[in-house]
């Protein structure tokens, strides 16, 4: 794969959605994770994925890099159907997406550099040069350039995540995912991590899904954008006139199913009285 | 109630073989194209190989050692003393070298793999590899099955080596043999056949040893407690498949008429 050194922002180069997911089902052993699971992301959209804990969020991010296997249904990505794929051929698909795991899941044994690295080796690229470079562009993207030659164990969690995007962004992924970037982290940390999503998607153009117990990160996403000459985030105006369409959409997982997907409005006004829980 | 619940232990029993089956042929199959991942091979060669060898060889020489003295008390009832470098040399050779440096090397080996993987699984690494583009069955697999089947045959020889160094340095001191009586008796008992069948053994022990290792790392489950449980089975299930195989391949070998 060409190496460019400044990421370019994602074409949208159809109308095809950029996840789409239909009639998903699995199961481990004789408990049923997802039933019957359906909905859509478009590109440059932000799918925020609630649900309480053991609910199937975390399963479902890993089906939609095909790192599971579904039982039913159809998974595709820009169009492409992941489910008959081969593990060689999932590896090229998953060149465009990224994701970050809950702690991280930083490789202990290998240093920043490393781990921020790993995907170019991957790929094969020799040129130390260059791979020097990109790795120092996305470190100073995730303002972490100065941790450069430290260890994993050396990082705090908000650091070791903010690595992990690093790591996942090197090959200027269209899609991101985000599993509770921001669980256990103290709000500072958090609001960093927040921005970062931001960031990615409004200047690189990154269709994202983020798993969050935090509402308020959710409202962070929906209701603020990048700004890049103010280098953090400003709020999105919301009069029409900067054409701005908030992309932000809300999904609840529930008994493996979905039962909520709609817009923040739609969310903060559903009287239902489950959903209700998640906005206290 | 008894009946369903040893169903379901034979059932999950014939399971774990299947899988540990797929996990040998998938890394065969890998083996023979790249990407290799030659570094992740050297480094594991030099924890498991180099890293094994004081406690190989520490083996080695007392197991020598404890024989020629229990040989000598059996031998000089026959009056046969002039026999113990023979007695020593087939024993190591044959059985106790391979078979007690696997056993040595499955105890502090077969944990560290299956630690080590299991640590990486339920932190999510393997998963993060995954994402990246990686094979784990290419990544963290095929360098210790490479690693491990290429290292023991070798400290099977260092082993049985000092286990004859022990043997002589108990008959010289003890019996009072002459060096010359030991080591030629000694080289002159050994066969082609004896070696080779001790030299054939290590390499299904490396095999056996790597892959329980990753077999047992790979399928940890219940987070960090889960590592700890997994890597003790590991050790148990090497050192009674390294037991079992031996039993086997020596049948084997006899019912070839290989000697
Ligand atoms: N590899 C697996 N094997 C067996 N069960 C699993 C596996 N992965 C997840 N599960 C089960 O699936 C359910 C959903 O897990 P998960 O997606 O992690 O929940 P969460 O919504 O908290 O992220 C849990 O009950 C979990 O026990
Ligand atoms: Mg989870």
């Amino acid at each position: 794969m060409a190496l460019s050194l400044s990421p370019t922002p994602g074409p949208a180069r159809s109308h095809e959605p950029a996840i789409e997911v239909s009639h998903v089902g699995i199961s481990f052993e004789d408990k049923l994770v997802l039933l019957d699971v359906s909905f859509q992301v478009g590109r440059g959209e932000t799918l925020v994925l609630l649900g309480v804990t053991g609910s199937g969020k975390s399963v479902l991010l890993k089906l939609l890099l095909g790192l599971l296997k579904p039982d039913s249904g159809r998974i595709l990505i820009e169009g492409q159907d992941l489910v008959p794929l081969s593990e060689n051929e999932l590896s090229l698909v998953r060149r465009r997406m990224g994701i970050v795991f809950q702690e991280g899941a930083l490789f202990d044994s290998l240093s920043v550099y490393e781990n921020v690295a790993y995907r170019l080796r991957e790929e094969r690229e020799r040129d130390e040069e260059k791979i020097e470079c990109r790795v120092r562009e996305v470190l100073r993207f995730v303002e972490l350039e100065d941790a450069i030659d430290k260890m994993p164990a050396e990082l705090s969690g908000g650091m070791r995540r903010r690595v992990s995007v690093a790591r996942a962004i090197i090959s200027n992924p269209l899609i991101m995912f985000y599993d509770s970037p921001t669980a256990g982290l103290d709000p500072v940390t958090a609001h960093a991590i927040n921005v970062l999503i931001a960031k990615l998607r409004d200047t690189q153009g990154v269709s994202s899904i983020v798993v969050t117990h935090r509402l308020q990160d959710a409202f962070v996403l929906s209701n603020y954008v990048f700004s890049p000459e103010k280098q953090g985030l400003v709020a999105a105006r919301t009069d029409g006139r900067s054409g701005r369409i908030d992309p932000t959409r809300f999904l609840v997982l529930r008994d493996g199913k979905v039962y909520f997907h709609g817009t923040r409005e739609e969310f903060v006004l559903a009287q239902d009285t489950y959903l209700r829980k998640f906005l206290i | 109630m008894l009946a369903v619940l040893f169903e379901n232990f034979l059932k999950r029993k014939v399971l774990a073989v299947q899988e540990f089956t797929h996990l040998l042929a998938g890394s065969f199959e890998r083996a023979f194209s790249p990407p290799h991942y030659v570094i992740d091979t050297l480094v594991q060669m030099d924890i498991i190989g180099f890293g094994s060898l004081p406690i190989v060889l520490l083996t080695g020489f007392f197991t020598g050692a404890v024989l020629a003295l229990q040989t000598y008390r059996t031998l000089s009832t026959f009056g046969e003393v002039g026999l113990l470098g023979e007695v020593v040399a087939l024993s190591i050779v044959r059985e106790l070298g391979p078979v007690l440096t696997a056993l040595m090397v499955a105890g502090r080996n077969s944990s560290g793999i299956a630690s080590e993987i299991g640590s990486m699984l339920v932190s999510e690494q393997v998963d993060a590899m995954r994402a990246l583009g990686t094979d784990p069955l290419r990544k963290l697999v095929l360098p210790r099955l490479f690693a491990t089947l290429l290292t023991l045959p070798l400290l099977t020889i260092l082993s049985d080596f000092f286990g004859m160094m022990g043997g002589y340095l108990v008959s010289s001191s003890t019996v009072r043999l002459s060096g010359e009586e030991y080591w030629v008796r000694a080289y002159q008992a050994l066969t082609i056949q004896d070696v080779t069948q001790g030299m054939l053994k290590p390499f299904f022990f490396g095999v056996t040893i790597a892959a329980v290792g990753c077999y047992f790392g790979l399928h940890t489950t219940g987070g960090t407690a889960g590592v700890g449980r997994s890597t003790t089975q590991s050790v148990v299930a090497a050192s009674v498949a390294i037991l079992v195989l031996d039993f086997f391949i020596t049948k084997f070998l006899i019912a070839i008429r290989f000697f």
